[in-house]
């Protein structure tokens, strides 16, 4: 599978597992983890530095920009303006132009609010960005995102941390075949047969954080879903057998007595 | 002269730069970004900007993340 890579806007991607970096319960962890699911792209949060406790470790000393692609995003923005100053800034910082750009519309959903991500997709693409852009499963939206500049899309599979897998399949098949850009499933693995199941699918990578760090043992699980994200691109490629009511045999009945 | 940094006010040396901001409070200048009265200050910039009073600045960094429900570690 090695020389199965994924290219977005000129960018090389070794792995189509990418994974987020919260919830882990210590950086030593997280770092474990993310070793053993061979993912390249880890997603990060901007967010304030502690001026208080300056003990207080870096996560980039645990997860070397040298060695991994830091994906930043827009988590925790429900509007436009907001999303592009978080932008603007994980930029400034000066680990990557890809943007994890996230405009959420509600606090229970955590769905997002698609109107407000075109609008703000449109803008950071001018302003030279890589915008992976976080929407719902909306094949029209996932039209638009691309028509403003949108190198891929991310559509859920299910709201953020439920773990309720891919709650709606055929929607996750139009949208494939709507874009001509790679589909990224985002949000809602809840465990390896869902990451597979996405890739079958011909997803072209999948993103997820809470099915891993929520997980009994985090680092067994990234190991599962680095098997399962291999499995499911591997058997999309390979072409599954179509679906029969009845059975057909795999042995001749030439030869029987 | 009075500052505000990430929302705490503090008492700082007149004409002190983004940069001897960044050096006093013990912070690594390339990981981070920072934002002075809501404008982005160019990281080229951090030694050449100086800092007024009532200035409002953000030291922003990456934390681990992944998605909105992430945001606590």
């Amino acid at each position: 599978m090695s020389d199965d890579r994924l290219t977005i806007a000129g960018i090389e991607f070794r792995s189509r597992l990418w994974v987020g970096t919260g919830k882990y319960k210590d950086f030593i962890e997280t770092q474990k983890a993310i070793e053993a699911s061979g993912a390249e792209v880890v997603t990060v949060a901007v967010r304030r530095v502690n001026i208080t406790d300056r003990k207080s470790e870096n996560l980039l000393d645990y997860l070397s920009p040298k060695t991994y692609k830091i994906l930043p995003n827009t988590a925790g923005c429900y509007n436009v303006e907001d999303a592009l100053r978080y932008a603007r800034l994980a930029r400034a910082a000066g680990v990557s132009d890809m943007v994890k750009l996230e405009v959420i519309g509600d606090e229970k959903t955590l769905f997002p609010d698609t109107a407000g991500l075109i609008e703000a997709a449109k803008i950071l693409v001018k302003e030279g960005f890589i915008v992976f852009p976080y929407t719902n499963d909306d094949p029209i939206v996932a039209k638009r995102l691309v028509d403003v500049g949108c190198p891929a899309v991310m559509p859920l599979a299910a709201p953020i941390g439920s773990g309720l897998g891919i709650r709606n399949p055929y929607n996750l098949k139009i949208l494939m075949e709507a874009v001509n850009v790679p589909v990224i499933v985002d949000a809602g693995v809840g465990t390896a047969s869902d990451a597979a199941l996405a890739m079958e699918y011909g997803a072209d990578a999948v993103l997820m954080n809470s099915a891993i760090a929520g997980a009994k043992e985090p680092i067994l699980m990234a190991e599962a879903m680095k098997y399962a994200v291999w499995a499911g691109r591997m058997a999309y490629k390979a072409g599954r057998i179509p679906r029969k009511l009845y059975a057909t045999a795999s042995s001749p009945i030439e030869g029987m007595l | 002269m009075r500052i505000t940094v990430n929302g705490e006010t503090r008492e700082v040396a007149e004409g002190q730069s983004v940069a001897s901001l960044l050096s006093a409070l013990d912070i690594q200048a390339e990981r981070v970004a920072v934002e002075l009265n809501l404008k982005i200050v160019d990281r080229q910039a951090f030694t050449g900007t100086s800092l007024n009073d009532g200035d409002r600045v953000e030291v922003i960094g990456f934390i681990g993340g992944g998605r909105s429900d992430d945001d606590e570690r």
